[in-house]
């Protein structure tokens, strides 16, 4: 086991993953000599040159579309969208292009690729280097969706990633990068794309979510335990798409009352599709209503800092619904 | 500490989008020290940037929570500041820290160890005491339990889920016992009073949802008080049009992008006033049009801008591109704008020519009928502000020219020439210019030229 900060999972899972493999490349703005605007891709063009971690236009649907052509010809790439707020100009490669062509195909052609792409906001980014765009991409079957919390699950996702045969959207949080420091494995493992993660079992109220909410939620579940007596069970979803049926079900009936957390906006969020999984198959096993705590549906992230504080989820905003919901 | 001053915490900033600390390089400032507002106390080094950590007030230093070489998370204290408070803030009055939730009132409702009472209501008004959850239901069928036994700790005295299960692991009939009166509500009467619950659930009990419908929650939105709302009668407004809209930008640009720098010089005219009288009624009989000061003036500014090139130039911030044609913006005014067309090619036309295009430029500014065409191309602004009685001025260069000239008011005025006092038609000619092209020197030989050349004028000059 090693210390270290989620950002540099990633950036040895992608190290690793290049050295295994030479079909692993690296694409996308800064991410060559300059080592990404986060520094996620820092030192890995010294260490393979700029054939293999190349520097692109502000194009990314140019990014994404060269990285779909190069994954049809043999190739792995692992295309970087600066902040996912960026990556709008490439939906159409990604979901028209990169989602549809093992099916369109007949099973002739496949479309490895991985698009990694920093999400959320809290980072005093406004507008446009805040934005959560999962649930973009959530209803396109054809794309894996992975969303790690955690800087252990960020390696071993993106090294599944990488291994995939299909496209997967890798969205890591930004907020996260250097906030989140802990313990990850050494050397060469990786995490299931499609199973959910159990973070902390309990037996008052169930939390369902991904990506950096969990963590407040995890910081919540402590402070009730101690002050309320109230266990949370709570779920790391880890893959959006495809959702994990089974683990979702089985949290929702550990306790009958299920809070959904997460940062993109209410309204055709995840937290939807969560909700109705849980609607469909545990009716006489619900003891309240399905709550969900997630961003507000306005446009963006303001940049002001007290409005920002608004939007975003804090630890006790959800220890507030966790409360509520134990309370129900 | 003295009762008259406070501590202000001071703590790390967020220095840049996704840092969530940083390091103290170096404390500028040790204990004791006096600091002013935006002194800046230390050196902070992060991965992106380097900078330096102003105070946000003024007092003196108190201690230092964070050693130099320490990384500290945002947010955090890194020292502590005190500041004297003006007379009259009393800190105790801050101190009154509310008693708030916590105090729940006492139930008679055994509540599961540990569990928050505070929501738990005597059986008076639990008006959710009877509505079962499928959970429940499910369980009370599975296990043939009397749910009217059980003691509800949920919100308005609902069972729980829990509820069931702490009742099954009790034993049932121990919980039954204790909990009396939590099932007050006979079963007769529930009937009839469904309706009146359901009112009250509502009244009472707002966060309960009713449907999966988030819309139907008022949205949270910060509330901001506009002062003096604008039906107010001591101010009516007026809708911004598109060319009133486009002359704040220009003059926002270039106020913002050049560095404006201003002289003037004063020219005697009274040899052109003497001109211009001896044969402006000739020439409005041949000509049809009035000749105006303005056309000898300009024939003087271009034939200087001729000598000095520089003039008709635009700053490219690693060039200066000097233009080879002499194209004049006229500043022109109506009403509620201003205009400036271009006279294209003014090196190329003699007096005459000037007066007959500035004579149409103008009617065709006032007339609205100006086409892009006579709008592009300038190099080199004139305005003739004399026209509306102006003596002095400051324009503002019409981007992204290098000057603008203005020509002020002819006045009479006593003038010493040769130790003698005479009566002289006098005016003013300013010049604002762009500094990164433009020195003093330059433009001081420049504006001598256009003065050596309107007064050069003699009742014998040609205007052909």
């Amino acid at each position: 086991m090693a210390m270290m900060e989620y950002i540099d999972a990633i950036r040895l899972a992608m190290k690793e993953e290049m050295e295994r493999d030479d079909s692993v490349f690296v694409l996308g703005e800064d991410v060559g000599l300059k080592g990404g605007v986060f520094t996620t891709t820092k030192g890995l063009q010294e260490q393979f040159g700029e054939e293999r971690v190349m520097d692109t236009p502000l194009a990314e649907s140019a990014i994404a579309g060269v990285a779909i052509g190069a994954a049809m010809y043999g190739m792995k790439p692992i295309a970087e969208m600066q902040y996912s707020d960026f990556m709008l100009p490439a939906t159409n490669q990604i979901i028209s292009e990169a989602a549809k062509i093992r099916y369109r195909s007949n099973n002739d052609w496949s479309c490895p690729i991985v698009i990694r792409a920093p999400i959320g906001g809290g980072i005093f980014g406004g507008l446009y280097h805040s934005q959560c765009p999962e649930s973009i991409f959530f209803g396109t079957p054809g794309l894996k969706i992975v969303a790690p919390y955690s800087a252990a699950d960020a390696k071993g996702l993106l090294k599944s990633a990488v291994r995939d045969p299909d496209p997967v959207l890798f969205f890591e949080n930004k907020k996260c990068y250097k906030l989140i420091k802990e313990d990850v494995p050494e050397g060469d493992y990786t995490v299931p794309i499609g199973e959910a993660n159990l973070l902390r079992e309990g037996s008052d109220i169930t939390v369902i979510g991904y990506s950096l909410p969990l963590h407040f939620a995890m910081q919540a579940a402590e402070e009730l335990e101690r002050e309320e007596g109230i266990t949370a069970h709570i779920l790391d979803l880890r893959t959006l798409q495809p959702l994990d049926r089974d683990a979702i079900i089985a949290a929702a009936r550990q306790t009958g009352k299920v809070l959904i957390v997460h940062e993109d906006n209410k309204t055709g969020g995840i937290g939807g599709e969560v909700a109705a999984i849980i609607a469909e198959h545990c009716l006489f096993e619900l003891d309240a209503p399905i709550f969900r705590l997630c961003g507000p549906d306005v446009p963006a992230m303001p940049i002001s800092p007290p409005m920002e504080k608004f939007f975003m989820l804090s630890k006790d905003k959800v220890k507030a619904e966790m409360l509520r919901l134990a309370q129900y | 500490m003295s009762d008259n001053t406070k501590l202000t915490d001071v703590i790390m900033p967020q220095l840049a989008e996704s840092l969530v600390s940083a390091t103290i390089g170096k404390w500028l400032k040790k204990p004791g020290d006096m600091v002013e507002q935006y002194e800046p106390l230390c050196d902070l080094i992060t991965d992106k940037v380097n900078a330096e950590l102003p105070s946000t007030v003024e007092g003196t230093l108190v201690e230092l929570l964070a050693e130099e070489g320490q990384t500290v998370s945002v947010g955090e204290i890194i020292a502590r500041i005190a500041v004297a408070a003006p007379a009259g803030s009393s800190a105790p009055a801050a101190k009154a820290v509310p008693q708030a939730a916590s105090a729940a009132p006492a139930l008679g409702t055994p509540a599961a160890p540990g569990r928050p009472a505070a929501l738990a209501p005597s059986a008076a008004d639990a008006p959710m005491r009877s509505r079962y959850s499928p959970a429940v239901q499910t369980l009370a069928a599975e296990h043939r339990i009397d749910l009217g036994a059980v003691p509800g700790t949920g919100l308005g005295g609902r069972i729980t889920r829990k509820d069931v299960l702490m009742f099954l692991e009790n034993g049932g009939a121990a919980a039954v016992q204790a909990a009396p009166e939590a099932r007050t509500v006979p079963e007769a009467s529930q009937q009839p009073a469904l309706q009146a619950i359901q009112a009250e659930v509502q009244e009472k009990l707002e966060p309960v949802r009713h449907s999966g419908l988030h819309l139907s929650e008022s949205p949270r939105i910060p509330t901001i008080e506009v002062e003096g709302g604008l039906g107010s009668s001591s101010e009516y407004l007026i809708d911004v049009t598109p060319i009133r809209n486009t002359i704040a930008t220009r003059m926002r640009q270039s106020v913002s992008e050049i560095p404006h720098a201003w002289t003037m010089i004063e020219v005697d005219v009274t040899n052109l006033v003497v001109l211009r009288n001896k044969i402006k009624d000739e020439f409005k009989r041949k000509e049809g049009i009035n000749l105006t000061y303005l056309a000898f003036m300009m024939k003087a500014v271009v034939s200087a801008i001729k000598d000095y090139p520089i003039m008709n130039s635009v700053w490219a911030v690693d060039k200066i591109i000097v233009k080879r044609d002499i194209n004049i913006a006229l500043a022109v005014g109506t009403e509620d704008s201003v205009m400036t067309p271009v006279i294209k090619k003014a090196d190329q036309k003699n007096i005459a020519g000037l007066a007959r295009e500035i004579d149409e430029l103008a009617q065709k500014t006032r007339e609205g009928k100006l086409r892009l065409d006579d709008m592009q191309g300038g190099t080199f602004t004139v305005n003739n502000t004399g026209s509306f009685g102006s003596i002095l001025s400051y324009p503002i260069i019409n981007y992204p020219q290098a000057a603008i000239l203005t020509f002020e008011s002819i006045v009479k005025r006593p003038v010493v020439i040769n130790d003698m006092i005479a009566v002289r038609s006098m005016a003013n000619i300013c010049l604002s210019l762009d500094h990164r092209i433009l020195d003093g020197v330059i433009c001081g030989r420049f504006l001598q030229r256009v003065k050596d050349n309107l007064e050069s004028y003699t009742p014998d000059t040609k205007l052909y």
